[in-house]
Formats: structure tokens, C-alpha cells, sequence
């Protein structure tokens, strides 16, 4: 196959380009633990306001200090619906539907996670800003979708 | 006019009304974003519009314009559609299809939006329609391989026409995209939606939507692929650069359109990280074939420029014919593309994905890339096929020469707002962008309304281009039909067999790296203990 002496310079120049690319990912995801959140965990969307943690949705402080908030996406809102969690410690939420497909996206941080019936997503952070944060479902779910928000207070602790 | 350009034609007039339809529906829905208060102005309607845009303009428009031009590429290049009674038969199934879910859509039935995630439920005559409109489509794949094997049979040693090439390439891309939407179609969701089953798993559904939903991708753009490498660099008064590797850039579509969809699913639970990174790095692979493009397209176009007397390092780009309606739609088209290709490349990038994913960001990107690079394409290539098939000069063809800047300029307008209202963490797909008025949300507003100046600059040119397809056909007389003619190569292909024109083997292959990058993934989603989900019909 004939290639001219500028297209090779071309193909070499789009092959550097993406091992740049790819290079990037797999060095931040490697070396800084860069993942997308991949959590593989199934609950029931049936009992979740019956029994486990989703029926009791809230803030809760490990012994080690690290810090788990268990919320419940639902049609047209999150509960709870105002979370208040201290800043500079390691935060991960557990999340569910019990009826369609959400989103969970804290506006103004990378926590953006897909929520569904039937499974559990888990997201770690660790605020660096206090202040109030919009959360918002980025996944439509029905008619009061642009309505559906809830909010995160990032308090520094006394 | 023969019967295989009366096929053509069908195709093109449904896919041109298709597109008049989606566009008047985006038009109300920037408008309504923009807080205008539009008669019936609600949040029900703009759902409701949202899913007849998605699916007029993403499914219908696309595939019968590409099956349009499948059919012409057929009939020029290998001089025969065989199995024309197939054809039409697959025409009025796709047909059917079309109408049957559009008639579900705007019953109100079916607000589920052209991905149509369960356990959102529509009527089951969305589901119907669609999958009749696919096995339209399934028809017209079968009608353009058997016309290959009989061209094949005439012409034993030929190499394959080069147009004809990356059309046989979009059809297999086709048939490895929608082998996907059929498993979760016809096997997840019909026996669901008509009450037969009670649930559904979300999580398996998606991953199969999504094994059609990015070749989807590739099944609009190598169509237009088509158009800039063989019809372009003549139109431009120049010949193509390389023969050899455009079709190595057909081929690798093929390789690598399919094992990609899990980064539309980075976010997803249920689906380890592992297999995440593995599909980007194929997401990575396929962008390769796009770059060469890049190399290969404007290579042709600087041979042109030069040949009409450009000199100097860029002289040649001002030569080049720029009021020729389908020349500057090409050109608008690959500027746009380059945008939206950088774009594309940070959804595909693994951890930062979560930055854009399912933000405005995301509608910006596929008006840039489908709405922009595949559909201004189409629209000058319409221009150009119009008179050649019909015989049938273009009115107003000033107008026609305006209407791709106008929608360059509409869509810059509509799509920039969307990518920084996205990075400012905007999520798509809201009838506002006011969010009760919180002070985060403050932000947005003003990028809506702009994005808001951009639908109604598109849909100007969206009239524009109805209405001199439409005025041609009304006013204008019958003349005589110019010829349909191909881009020469600079270098002819080497005559005898070629491995890049071995479609049995390319396809075998890429039958392996789809196994190898979905068996393991959805072989543990299928067999880990699971709770599906009932539907739900918010709407």
C-alpha cells in the first residue's frame, strides 16, 4: 500500500496523540486511583422503606471518623433532602431508586453517578470547600425532572 | 426516472419530512427553555416533544437518508439494486414503523425519550414501531449485500468502488449495532411492555442499548464519511488523496464502532471499572480512523485549492469553491467536527467523563457531532442529488447558499452555551434551567437563552432548506439529469485482490472483539442475583 512520505507523518503524529491520551488515563488512574464510580452491589427497590439502611436514610460517622450518607433518589427528590457533612473527610454516599433511573450530581465537584433500581451506587469524595452545594438528578425520570434537587451543607468542623 | 432512483427518492422525501418535524419540535423546545411562554407551553408537552425530536431526527431522519444514499451509491457504483421488490417491501415496514411510533409518541403514551431506559414503560406500539423501522432497515442491509454478491459474481477480480466500499461498511456497522437493540428489544423490553413479564433489569437493558447506541454514532457519520472522501474533493475540482487509506479507515469502522459502549456507562453501578477502562481504550482506538480522515479530506481539498491557482502556505483555501451549497455545507461540517471531536474525546476519558456526564455539556456535543457533521452533510448533499436525480434545478439558490452558514452559525450559538453551562454542572434533558431559582443554578439561565438564539437561527435554516427542496420540486421544470459522478483518485487503486476489500474476514473479526470486550461484563451482569425492576410511567 502506497502511503505518501506526509501521510505517514500524519499517522504517526495521531497514534502519539492518542498513546498521549490513553497514557494520561491509565497513569491518573493508576497512580491518583481516578476511577468512575463502579460499584457492584444489588439490593431489592421493593423493601427499601421496609427494612435495611435505605429505609432509614441519613448521616452516619464511622469509629474511624470516615463519614457514609445513605440517600434514596426517588420521584422527584432525594432524601434526605438537605445533608450536612463536615469537610476535609472522606464522604461516600450509597444511593438507590426504588422506582426509575436517576442522577446524582453534586453541582460544582466530579461526584456524578447513575442511580438504578436494583443496585447500589457508591460514590467517595472529600470536600475541600464548605458552603452549600445544589444537588441535582441529571437522568430524566419523568415529568417534575427539572424540579428534582435536594442539598449538600459542607460544614468545617468546631 | 428509473425505479431505483424513484426508491431513493422515497427514502429522501420521508427522511426530509422527518427532519421538518424534529426540527419545528427543537425549535419549541429552545424557546420553552428560554422561558417563552409558548401556547400549551408545559412540562408534559416538552417531554413529550423531546422524544419525537430525539426519535425524528436521530432514528428516522438518519436512517432513511442513509438508506437513500445506500441505495443511490448502489445503483451508480455497481449499476444494479438487486431485490428491488425488497427494497420497497423494506421502505413500507420502515414506514409503518415510523408512523406507528410517532402516533405513540404524540399520544402521549410513551414520553420515554429515544434512549427509552427502563424501567420507564411506554405503550407498546413505541416499541413496535421501532422495531419495525429497524427491520425495515435490516431489509434494506439484506437488499445491499445481495447486491454486492451479484456485482461480485459480474465482476470476480474488480476492486470494490471506493464509494460503494464505505457504504457496505455502514451496513455492517448496522447489522453489528442493532444485533444489540434487538436483544434488548424483542427478548427485554416487548414481552415486559405488553405485561407478559413483570420486570425488567435496568443495568442489562442499558449495556444493550448502548452496544447499538455508539456504532449508532458511526452508522450516521460514515455516510457522510462517504460524501467527503468520494464526492467532495470533485465537487472541490480536485481528486482524493488516497485511495489505499480511506478504505483502511472504512475497514477499522467496522473493527472498532462496536466494542466501545461501555463509556457511555461510566457512571452505571453494576458494571466493574476494569471493563470501564478496557472500552475506553477502543473508544481511543476509533478515534484513529477520524483523524486520518482529517489528513485525507483537507489533503483533497488543498490539491483542489491549488489546482484552481491557490498558492502560498493557506492561498488555497480562499480559491476553494465556498458558495457551492454542498461544498461549504462539507467544509461547516468538518470545522464543527473537529470541535466536537476533542469533545467526544473527554466524554470517552474514563474519570473525567464524571465532569460532563448527562450535563448539558452532552446535548452540545451531538449537535456539534450528529447535528452538525453528519446532518449539514446531508443537507448539501441534498442540494447536489436533487437536480442530478431528478432532473430538477434548485430555486432560490441563493438561498441554498446561505443556509449552511446560517446553521454553522445557529449551531456555535446553540452548542458553546450548552458545553460551559454543562462544565458549570447544568444537567441535560430539563424543561428549565432555573432550578427553582437557587443561587447555583443562577449561572445557567443567561446560556440558556442564548442556546435559545441558536434554536431559532437553526430552525430559519431548517426552513430554508425544506423550502428549496420542496420549492425546486414545485417550480421548477423538468430538465435533463446532470450525471452522478465520483471523486478520481490521485493515485488509482492497485488493481487485483485486496485484504481491504475482504468484508467476510473484517466483519469475522469484529465479531471477536465484540465478544471480548461483552462477554465477561454481561455474563456476570446476567448472572450475579439480581432485582428487576416493574415500570413506571411518569408522564
Amino acid at each position: 500500500m502506497q502511503v505518501d512520505r506526509y501521510e505517514r507523518y500524519w499517522l504517526w503524529a495521531a497514534t502519539g496523540m492518542l498513546v498521549l491520551f490513553t497514557g494520561a488515563i491509565v497513569i491518573t488512574a493508576l497512580a491518583g486511583s481516578a476511577h468512575p464510580p463502579s460499584h457492584v452491589e444489588t439490593v431489592n427497590p421493593e423493601t427499601l422503606d421496609i427494612s435495611g439502611e435505605f429505609a432509614t436514610p441519613g448521616v452516619a460517622t464511622a469509629a474511624d471518623g470516615s463519614v457514609t450518607v445513605v440517600m434514596r433518589a426517588e420521584f422527584y427528590v432525594f432524601r434526605p433532602e438537605v445533608v450536612r457533612v463536615p469537610l476535609g473527610r472522606a464522604v461516600t454516599f450509597r444511593i438507590t431508586s426504588p422506582d426509575v433511573l436517576h442522577g446524582f450530581q453534586i453541582v460544582g465537584t466530579n461526584v456524578n453517578v447513575t442511580v438504578a433500581p436494583g443496585y447500589v451506587s457508591e460514590v467517595t469524595t472529600t470536600f475541600t470547600e464548605p458552603g452549600e452545594y445544589l444537588v441535582v438528578c441529571n437522568e430524566y425520570c419523568g415529568l417534575a425532572h427539572h424540579n428534582m434537587q435536594g442539598t449538600l451543607i459542607v460544614e468545617a468542623e468546631p | 426516472m428509473t425505479a431505483s432512483l424513484r426508491l431513493v427518492l422515497s427514502h429522501f422525501w420521508v427522511a426530509v419530512a422527518a427532519f421538518g418535524i424534529g426540527s419545528l419540535m427543537a425549535v419549541m423546545q429552545a424557546l420553552a427553555r428560554a422561558g417563552v411562554q409558548l401556547p400549551f407551553g408545559t412540562a408534559s408537552l416538552y417531554y413529550l416533544s423531546v422524544t419525537a425530536h430525539g426519535v425524528l431526527l436521530a432514528l428516522v431522519f438518519t436512517t432513511f437518508f442513509i438508506m437513500a444514499i445506500g441505495y443511490l451509491v448502489a445503483d451508480t457504483t455497481l449499476g444494479r439494486i438487486a431485490g428491488l421488490g425488497w427494497a420497497w417491501a423494506g421502505f413500507w415496514v420502515a414506514l409503518v414503523g415510523t408512523l406507528v411510533t410517532t402516533i405513540a409518541i404524540l399520544s402521549g403514551t410513551s414520553t420515554v425519550l429515544y434512549t427509552f431506559y427502563p424501567p420507564l414503560l411506554a405503550h407498546p406500539a413505541f416499541y413496535v414501531g421501532a422495531t419495525l423501522l429497524v427491520v425495515g432497515s435490516w431489509i434494506w442491509c439484506g437488499v445491499m449485500i445481495g447486491s454486492h454478491r451479484a456485482w461480485r459474481r459480474g465482476n470476480p477480480a474488480a476492486r470494490v468502488p471506493l464509494p460503494w466500499h464505505g457504504m457496505l461498511a455502514t451496513v455492517i456497522i448496522w447489522i453489528l449495532a442493532t444485533t444489540g437493540l434487538a436483544v434488548e428489544v424483542v427478548i427485554l423490553i416487548l414481552p415486559w411492555s405488553f405485561g407478559l413479564v413483570e420486570r425488567i433489569d435496568p443495568i442489562i437493558a442499558r449495556t444493550y442499548f448502548w452496544w447499538f447506541g455508539h456504532p449508532l454514532t458511526y452508522f450516521w457519520l460514515v455516510p457522510a464519511y462517504v460524501l467527503w472522501y468520494t464526492l467532495i474533493p470533485r465537487v472541490a475540482g480536485g481528486k482524493l488523496f488516497s485511495d489505499a487509506l480511506t478504505r483502511v479507515v472504512f475497514i477499522q469502522f467496522i473493527l472498532f464502532s462496536t466494542p466501545v459502549g461501555l463509556h457511555h456507562q461510566f457512571t452505571d453501578p453494576g458494571i466493574a471499572s476494569g471493563w470501564k477502562l478496557v472500552h475506553t481504550f477502543t473508544t481511543y482506538a476509533i478515534m484513529f480512523p477520524s483523524l486520518v480522515t482529517a489528513f485525507t479530506v483537507i489533503a483533497s481539498l488543498e490539491y483542489a485549492g491549488r489546482a484552481r491557482g491557490g498558492t502560498g502556505l493557506f492561498g488555497w483555501i480562499g480559491r476553494l469553491p465556498w458558495r457551492d451549497p454542498f461544498f461549504a455545507s462539507v467544509a461547516l461540517a468538518m470545522i464543527t467536527f473537529a470541535l466536537g471531536g476533542f469533545g467526544g474525546a473527554i466524554n470517552a476519558a474514563y474519570a473525567m467523563n464524571a465532569m460532563v456526564h448527562n450535563t448539558a455539556w452532552v446535548q452540545g456535543h451531538f449537535h456539534l457531532t450528529v447535528g452538525t457533521a453528519v446532518t449539514l452533510s446531508f443537507m448539501g448533499f441534498s442540494y447536489w442529488m436533487l437536480p442530478r436525480v431528478t432532473g430538477r434545478a434548485l430555486v432560490w439558490p441563493r438561498v441554498a447558499t446561505l443556509q449552511p452558514y446560517l446553521w454553522f452559525v445557529g449551531m456555535q450559538f446553540f452548542s458553546i452555551p450548552s458545553h460551559i453551562a454543562g462544565l458549570m454542572g447544568m444537567p441535560r434533558r430539563v424543561y428549565t434551567g432555573e432550578f427553582q431559582g437557587v443561587a447555583a443554578a443562577a449561572g445557567w439561565v443567561p446560556l440558556v437563552n442564548l442556546s435559545a438564539v441558536g434554536g431559532l437561527i437553526l430552525f430559519v435554516s431548517a426552513l430554508c432548506y425544506v423550502g428549496v427542496l420542496v420549492g425546486s420540486m414545485l417550480v421548477m421544470e423538468r430538465g435533463p439529469r446532470r450525471a452522478i459522478e465520483y471523486a478520481e483518485s490521485l493515485v488509482a487503486p492497485t488493481p487485483g485482490p485486496s485484504v481491504w476489500d475482504r468484508f467476510g474476514v473484517w466483519t469475522a473479526v469484529a465479531v471477536v472483539l465484540i465478544v471480548l470486550a461483552y462477554a465477561r461484563p454481561l455474563y456476570h451482569l446476567h448472572t450475579m442475583a439480581r432485582f428487576p425492576a416493574r415500570g413506571f410511567s411518569p408522564f
